[in-house]
């Protein structure tokens, strides 16, 4: 058998080199923007949040992110329970189908809307007939991002919804519950971490998208500029605090979500459930 | 009989319903067009636009970017996860659960934060312009970017599979007289070669069709340091949808063969 002091200096030398491993991949990259946002000074932050191009990418962000969560989180929902609830046929292609997105380029994301309601697109010229703006306009953004976010919450329900079975829903309707309040009182609560897990992710990716709203966005600053393309456009015009300020505040949004996260998996009694 | 038992729920229809409605209108309608429009080019103006030298070389930057990547994430994952799963030590909670930076944090705010670090005058790029390595602005820098966010799907992958690892293998390996090093090489590797293969093709994936991270730390030169998803956005600019939609469509068939290979791979590795 080995020397343990030996051992414990291999352990120790081991775990040494992971960490330096993961501060050199992991978090200088996070220090690096904390460090370039605060250069110049708090002043020099405060008035790139508050220039009024950076108040409308914002603006733009929580709207696009406050449209495309809550459809998904309801379709991504329906989906689950039918797939999570019921057996037939062409229910694994189903479930194939929904995750289709998540192993798309984001830019081909993108691409297919201008595909269909850009000015070449199938439907195109009818749009501009009838003055409809998709592209390069806040429908197309949405359009998106709905697109990139769609698997996010039935991925995260649809284990736990097999799992779970339908025992206590058969028992509220024997009971005399009626559908819906069998789905408000029973499923639900059972479902309602998983459910929140599912909207976390999808929130984080709907606000801090880039490849598939760079392709719709059209780049029309103080219009059609969310927060991600926001920092492409002051990183392209050099202005390197205003990019890193915004960037800023988009690594807090990912670092909250990260901690929201590992809480929500603990109410889920601790097993991971990877997805992102 | 389960078929039976679960039916006496109701909301089938309501729900299928739902699901594919919003499945048909943001999915399939638009990836209908995505493998429809190439066509109009005609098979000599499609393999026209798909043999030009500067997709050709965009392709090979992509996917050989992409395949390298993956193939360092392997090695630099599993010790990552390994230590994660088999040692205790203070703060490996936090440790852990930073794991998934590279894919919580915004693609646009990782590619200018790795242009800042490897940038000539970068806290790395500094240490590194007088060796004379340059990563910023040179296809070193889509490797680098591709690193970054291809880490965590190999560690992520397999942490489930080494907690799972039998540790008696392991022990009988030992009291056998295997070394350390010959427990890890025909005992532990083989064990996990499966799932190693697994997330060096989920980090594969996600290397060839990242865009974000890569275009600020690229340079995007032509030839050079131009990725394909940055030409599929280059040709819409020029309003050649067909074209940008072909290059789309022969990325997805690309990612889609190497990924059935793996599969495949895979499979033969469980069986033996």
């Amino acid at each position: 058998m080995a020397d343990p002091h030996v051992t414990r200096l291999r352990h120790g030398a081991l775990i040494t080199l992971t960490l330096v491993l993961m501060t050199l991949l992991l978090l200088l990259p996070l220090g690096v923007i904390f460090t370039e946002t605060f250069s110049r000074g708090l002043g020099a932050v405060l008035g790139a949040l508050t220039d009024p191009d950076a108040i409308d990418a914002i603006r733009l962000t929580l709207t696009v992110a406050a449209v495309s969560v809550p459809l998904n989180a309801i379709c991504g929902t329906a989906a689950a329970w039918c797939i999570g609830r019921f057996d037939f046929p062409g229910r694994t292609l189903l479930t194939t189908l929904i995750e289709l997105p998540f192993s798309v380029s984001p830019v081909i994301s993108g691409l297919v809307w201008v595909l269909l309601f850009g000015a070449n697109g199938w439907f195109g010229s009818w749009l501009d007939q009838h003055e409809v703006r998709i592209i390069f306009a806040l429908p197309g953004l949405i359009l998106a991002t709905v697109f990139v976010t769609f698997p996010f919450v039935a991925r995260s329900l649809l284990p736990l919804m097999r799992e779970q079975g339908a025992a206590e829903e058969e028992a509220a309707l024997t009971l005399g519950a009626t559908g819906w309040q069998t789905f408000f009182r029973v499923t639900l609560p059972n479902i309602r971490w998983a459910l929140l897990y599912g909207v976390l992710l999808c929130n984080a990716r709907a606000m801090g998208e880039f490849g598939a709203v760079a392709v719709v966005s059209g780049h029309i600053r103080g219009q059609t500029l969310t927060m991600p393309l926001f920092v492409e456009a002051l990183f392209n015009d050099y202005d390197w605090v205003g990019a890193f300020s915004v960037a800023a505040l988009l690594s807090l949004l990912a670092l909250v979500t990260l901690g929201l996260r590992v809480l929500l998996e603990r109410q889920m009694g601790g097993s991971r459930r990877d997805i992102f | 009989m389960r078929l039976a038992r679960r039916s006496s729920l109701p909301g089938f229809s309501l729900t299928l319903g739902i699901t594919l409605t919003w499945l048909s209108l943001i999915v399939l309608l638009p990836l209908a067009a995505l493998t429809l429009r190439p066509w109009e080019l005609g098979i000599a103006g499609l393999w026209h636009s798909l043999t030009e030298p500067r997709v050709l070389a965009a392709l090979r930057l992509s996917f050989g970017a992409a395949t390298l990547a993956a193939a360092i994430n392997v090695p630099l994952g599993l010790l990552i996860a390994w230590v994660m799963v088999r040692y205790r030590f203070p703060g490996r909670g936090l440790a852990d659960s930073i794991i998934d930076m590279p894919l919580a944090l915004p693609t646009a705010v990782a590619g200018i934060s790795l242009t800042a670090l490897f940038a000539p005058k970068g806290w790395i790029g500094a240490l590194l312009t007088p060796l004379g390595i340059k990563v910023a602005y040179t296809p070193l820098g889509v490797l680098v970017a591709l690193i970054f966010v291809g880490l965590p799907f190999v560690v992520r992958m397999l942490e489930p599979i080494i907690l799972d690892l039998p540790a008696d293998a392991e022990e009988a390996a030992a009291t056998l007289g295997a070394t350390r090093l010959q427990t890890l090489w025909r005992v532990t590797l083989p064990a996990l070669a499966p799932t190693l293969l697994a997330g060096f093709g989920a980090a594969l994936a996600r290397g060839v069709g990242e865009y974000g991270s890569v275009i600020f730390i690229a340079g995007n030169m032509p030839m050079v340091s131009e990725i394909a998803p940055l030409l599929i956005v280059i040709r819409l600019e020029q309003l050649d949808y067909a074209g940008a939609a072909a290059l789309g469509v022969a990325m997805l068939l690309l990612s889609f063969a190497i990924l059935l290979v793996i599969n495949r791979l895979q499979r033969w590795l469980i069986r033996t």
